[in-house]
């Protein structure tokens, strides 16, 4: 019978089927994080049980973290005792922890990929949503709650019902300055923050085979944001020229048994879907959101919809109607697990070389990860981005969750690459506007919302 | 455990009529730094309900003495966003057991039942209807009866069934979880991986 990636997938993890019931679904790779994870282990202590398969998991430190002086114990009580737990969880029960300090510290969505941990035809987990990034390598990959951390904690499995499948298939060219997070953006205002509830989506089509791997994830991060239960993109030479010698991917005859296996991973020509849907790559314009959910996005060049809801707009200071190029920003964030990797910064770099920010604003750039962070100081970035009056911090989520002390103040605007721009997410009442890497850069020149093909 | 386990419910309830409630202001993210389960309801829609200075904001619906009991009635897509956990745990430290919407983002649904909150999916209409009623009169009793998968609106006797799967709804029923689920079938869980090394 004809398959679906993802039944593919799906079909090789199912221990057994519960009768009217959900799936037994076996998990390959677990990743924790400081945040979602303390209630799990104690969970597991209450219960008298030691972690069933420590070796599939990997933790890291991000969403707590400060972004600068890492190296200085964490100021914040709160959060040195989370980061502390973690440290003493992971010890104890055998789990790899790339912590503070560690070269391979990061955002855990930006580590996983880096270093070929997350790889073609897995299930993969983590309590947090944007789990669905690593789909982009095609994986099964999903956020869950701290008790089915628990749960994979203590059996290896999940009880799950299978998601209906949808497949969006974006064809054709994309424009000038536009770039992957503009699809995703473009896609989501379309079919709406909740279009894709009760879905597990498949990005297709020739616009999508054409974006690297970097440009993938950035897709498939956001997939979440249109409520699908994650995303995913059949795996293919761009996929395989990426994992080849990193950190934890296969080697040797290893290497070539799995990229026979991994090159299985596509849905066959007359598999179904519940639901497709066709986007035109040519009609895409670089995307910027007004509102307080990712579905409330516009062109750049557009005006804020005249029936757009009024409690937004109030939280947000911005007329219905209005066109949204030249509203004035404070701040400018580029990070996030969405678009806080080399390809990102590179792409700040190569725009803001030779300008300098507007003296409004407020510029910080946190690289996705300890290796991003590297790879970028090797390149000389750091030294473009401080002659173009940007700061480049330390790794971890900052800005995008506003746990840390790098909260966006109340009543400012902010342009983000993260993913979120709900209420208070950035810090209370601070306003968000979420933008490509480039949207942002030109931000910064400029000091207000811009379009970039006006500087291309 | 079977303490935990929920059968009939029939309260009052509390109606936040607002789409699209995301977890973020369920609880915000700045409150997830507690490491244990408890205490997560004092700050439940913290940024509705409170000034910056902490004083509460008398218009917000939970500040309202008029409205009380252990269901939350709130609008369709409620608990879309983040996949925190912190936000079941808040709904059911501030005291509710079960929650009314037309539609729940699916991680919260989870969320919610693995917490013994029960999420009950209405249509439309009758969603409507129960905002209508609940605000003409505050002590208007809905009685939600799991087992039979109904949902009755005291006041005009409106009754809608709500889907609930099999295995979930024994969960609930008799208290137990899918963590004691599975270690059950542990062995089967080895020899899966046995299979597929
Ligand atoms: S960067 Fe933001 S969205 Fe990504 S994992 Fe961290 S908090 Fe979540």
């Amino acid at each position: 019978m004809a398959k679906t990636l993802f039944e593919k997938i799906w079909d090789q993890h199912v221990v057994k089927t519960i009768e009217g019931g959900p799936s037994v679904l076996y998990i390959d790779k677990h990743f924790i994080h400081e945040v979602t994870s303390p209630q799990a282990f104690k969970g597991l202590q209450k219960r008298g049980l030691d972690v069933f398969r420590p070796r599939q998991i990997v933790a890291t430190a991000d969403h707590n973290v400060p972004t600068t002086d890492q190296h200085l114990p964490i100021k914040d009580e709160l959060s040195r005792l989370q980061v502390q737990q973690l440290i003493a969880n992971c010890s104890r029960h055998g789990v790899e922890l790339y912590g503070l300090g560690h070269p391979y510290q990061g955002i855990v969505h930006v580590i996983g990929p880096e270093l070929g941990i997350t790889q073609p035809g897995m299930t993969i987990v983590c309590g947090d949503s944007h789990t669905s990034t690593h789909g982009a390598f095609g994986a099964i990959a999903f956020g869950i709650g701290t008790s089915e951390v628990e749960m994979v904690m203590a059996t290896q499995c999940l009880l799950q019902s299978r998601p209906k499948l949808m497949r969006i298939n974006v064809e054709g060219a994309l424009g000038k300055g536009v770039v992957s997070k503009d699809i995703i953006l473009y896609i989501i205002a379309k079919i709406s923050a909740s279009g894709a509830t009760g879905y597990f989506v498949e990005f297709a089509g020739s616009a999508i085979r054409d974006l690297s791997m970097e440009a993938r994830m950035t897709i498939c991060n956001m997939s979440i944001e249109m409520g699908a239960r994650g995303g995913m993109i059949a795996p293919d030479q761009t996929t395989f020229d990426y994992l080849k010698d990193r950190q934890f991917a296969p080697t040797g005859a290893e290497w070539d048994k799995k990229l026979s296996e991994w090159q299985q991973l596509s849905t066959d020509p007359d598999a179904r879907f519940d639901k497709e849907i066709h986007i035109d790559a040519a009609a895409i314009e670089p995307m910027i959101t007004y509102g307080t959910n990712p579905g409330m996005g516009i062109s750049v060049s557009g005006h804020i919809p005249t029936e757009a809801d009024p409690k937004s707009l109030n939280y947000m200071g911005l007329q219905a109607g209005a066109a949204i190029k030249g509203k004035k920003v404070d701040y400018v964030f580029i990070g996030s697990c969405t678009n806080s990797r080399i390809e990102d910064l590179r792409l700040v770099a190569e725009f803001v070389k030779g300008r300098r920010k507007s003296t409004n604003i407020e510029a910080w750039i946190v690289p996705g990860s300890k290796q991003v962070e590297k790879q970028a100081i090797e390149e000389g970035l750091d030294k473009i981005f401080e002659e173009a009056g940007f700061r480049l911090r330390q790794p971890g989520c900052s800005a995008c969750l506003a746990m840390n002390e790098d909260k966006i103040p109340a009543g400012k605007y902010c342009i983000s690459t993260s993913n979120r721009n709900f209420e208070g997410r950035q810090g209370p009442a601070a306003r968000t506007l979420l933008a490509s890497p480039l949207t942002a850069a030109v931000a910064a020149i400029t000091g207000e919302v811009a379009d970039v093909r006006d500087y291309l | 455990m079977s303490n935990r386990s929920i059968h009939i419910v029939q309260s009052t309830a509390v109606p936040v009529d607002i789409e699209n409630v995301d977890t973020d202001q369920i609880i915000p993210a700045r409150f997830l730094k507690a490491t244990s389960r408890e205490g997560f309801g004092d700050n439940l829609f913290r940024d509705w309900r409170y000034n910056a200075d902490g004083t509460p904001k008398t218009t917000f619906v939970l500040n309202d003495p008029a409205f009380k009991g252990s269901i939350l009635v709130a609008g369709k897509n409620f608990g879309c966003g983040s996949s925190r956990e912190h936000a079941a745990w808040a709904i059911k430290d501030a005291g509710f057991d079960v929650v009314i919407s037309s539609f729940f983002a699916d991680i919260f649904k989870n969320n919610a039942l693995n917490n013994f909150l029960l999420p009950v999916t209405v249509s439309e209409d009758f969603l409507k209807e129960t905002f209508a009623a609940i605000k003409n009169d505050p002590s208007t009793l809905i009685t939600v009866n799991l087992a039979e998968q109904t949902i009755i609106l005291g006041s005009t006797g409106k009754k809608e069934t709500f889907d609930i799967n099999d295995y979930k709804k024994t969960c609930l029923l008799n208290g137990y979880d899918d963590i004691d689920f599975l270690l059950s079938i542990r062995n089967e869980i080895e020899s899966f991986e046995h299979q597929h090394a």
